[in-house]
């Protein structure tokens, strides 16, 4: 008899051994559902067909179903087995036995539940959702109408008027940087953009910024960056190397 | 005709004993003495001698309404002569039996409760999430609070004062002791012994 090809018939699995084996392997199966005890059972059925005990067969089947078992039991005590696993070979006994017994009377008790629901088979009660408790009536001290008049009043007052202030932007005009670049590259055929915005706010270096590009559009300069986030060059136009250009332009065309 | 005059001594507690009873149809689970007691405005052992009264007028075989301790208070029930004309008409609470996963599961919690979750499934050795879903639903356990933990730990359960009902307890205490119960594994301790003795060898 070859184990492998045993045929199973079980309320999770329906195939051969082997199949089945496969299927654990790559957790396609929960081996939880599995009921490792039908196994055993198709296994002796299929033994006792025979006349000549398969010893072969026997010790193969007993080797994969301790394996089977062993992958049951770490799958249920997934979080415990390294807790168990650092016991000596006693203690995890003696805390198995522990745990053995816990779950046996546990079962036993329900055991005394399932008779004791079943002597009490004829109670009959109402069941319901219980009656609401009446609401604590609340009194209110006694009210001056003079107090509640000075609180609507006090609501009624106009309110200050919110200041808006802190909203109005002040930043100089364009202008005022194409002045300031024109001079810089009346002085230097070349400068570093960066290098120019130092001390500025936020506001300020936007508004440079512009300035720049607007240079730019009317081809006062030239712009080039090595890579992006590096510092920006500008020059005068006419001033730069071919090769700056070229770049400058490829560049350009690219970002544009 | 003229009717004979008769000398009825009422009994004292009557006026307060029917007060209670008002109290018993009206409520929908076991009320406690001390609510009686509240509700009534009355002294506790006055309370408790005309709930005897009542026990005595409400008694199984003398009416069809039967006044019980249970779930830790008072509360009428339906006489058992009655219970098969009551199932013509209505349901139990738990009429469709419990699952073997189920009876294990509650009977964790009365037991150990309120535990969590994880804790009972690992007393049993498997998850126990649908199980304790189907008694939540039933009505026979309830969340009770949470495990400590910084993001709030797993919920607690414990079991209801239904579930005293549907078991006929007057309280939890009437459960059998834990250590009353066979849980002997000595067999089984051997066995364990042995096989770790031969790995430790």
């Amino acid at each position: 008899m070859i184990v492998r090809e045993l045929d199973l018939d079980l309320d999770a699995f329906e195939g051969p051994f082997d199949l089945l084996l496969t299927l654990v392997l790559k957790e396609e199966v929960d081996l939880a559902d599995i009921d490792v005890a039908g196994i055993v059972v198709r296994f002796l059925e299929r033994l006792a067909e025979r006349d000549a005990l398969d010893l072969d067969a026997c010790g193969e089947f007993l080797v994969l179903v301790a394996a089977l078992l062993e992958l049951k039991a770490r799958g249920l005590f997934e979080d415990e087995a390294a807790e168990l696993s650092e016991l000596e070979p006693e203690e995890a006994a003696e805390e198995l036995a522990r745990r053995l017994a816990e779950y046996r009377r546990m079962k036993e008790a329900a055991g005394w539940l399932a008779e004791r629901l079943s002597s009490e088979r004829d109670r009959f009660f109402r069941v319901g959702p219980a009656p609401f408790a009446p609401q604590p009536e609340r009194r209110l001290a006694q009210q001056d109408p003079e107090s509640l008049a000075n609180v609507v009043r006090l609501l009624a007052a106009e309110p200050p008027a919110v200041s808006l202030a802190h909203m109005e932007l002040r930043f100089p005009p364009v202008a005022q940087f194409l002045e300031r670049f024109r001079a810089l590259l009346g002085r230097r055929s070349v400068f570093d953009f960066d290098s120019e915005l130092e001390g500025l706010s936020r506001a300020e270096q936007a508004i440079a910024f512009l300035a720049l590009l607007d240079l730019r559009r009317s081809d006062e300069i030239r712009i080039s960056q090595a890579a992006p986030f590096a510092p920006i060059r500008v020059s005068k136009v006419g001033q730069e190397s071919a090769a700056v250009n070229e770049r400058t332009n490829a560049w350009n065309v690219r970002s544009a | 005709m003229e009717r004979p005059l008769r000398l009825v001594t009422a009994n004292p507690l009557d006026q307060l004993a029917r007060t209670l009873e008002a109290l018993l149809v009206v409520a929908s689970a076991p009320l406690p003495v001390e609510e009686l007691v509240a509700a009534t405005e009355d002294d506790p052992e006055r309370v408790e001698l005309a709930l005897g009264l009542l026990g005595e007028r409400y008694h199984e075989g003398r009416s069809g309404i039967v006044l019980e301790s249970v779930a830790g208070g008072w509360a009428f029930r339906a006489s058992r002569d009655a219970a098969e004309a009551c199932g013509r008409l209505f349901e139990r609470p738990v009429q469709r039996g419990l699952s073997q996963a189920s009876l294990e599961t509650v009977a964790i919690v009365a037991y150990l409760g309120p535990c969590t979750r994880p804790e009972i499934a690992r007393i049993r050795g498997v998850a126990a999430d649908s199980a304790v879903a189907g008694l939540v639903e039933r009505g026979l356990i309830t969340e009770a609070g949470r495990e400590d933990g910084a993001h709030g730990g797993a919920v607690k359960y414990k079991t209801t004062a239904m579930f005293e009902r549907v078991f006929g307890l007057e309280s939890l205490s009437q459960l059998p002791r834990l250590d009353d119960l066979p849980g002997d594994v000595d067999d089984l301790r051997e066995r364990l012994h042995a096989v770790a003795e031969q790995r430790s060898a």
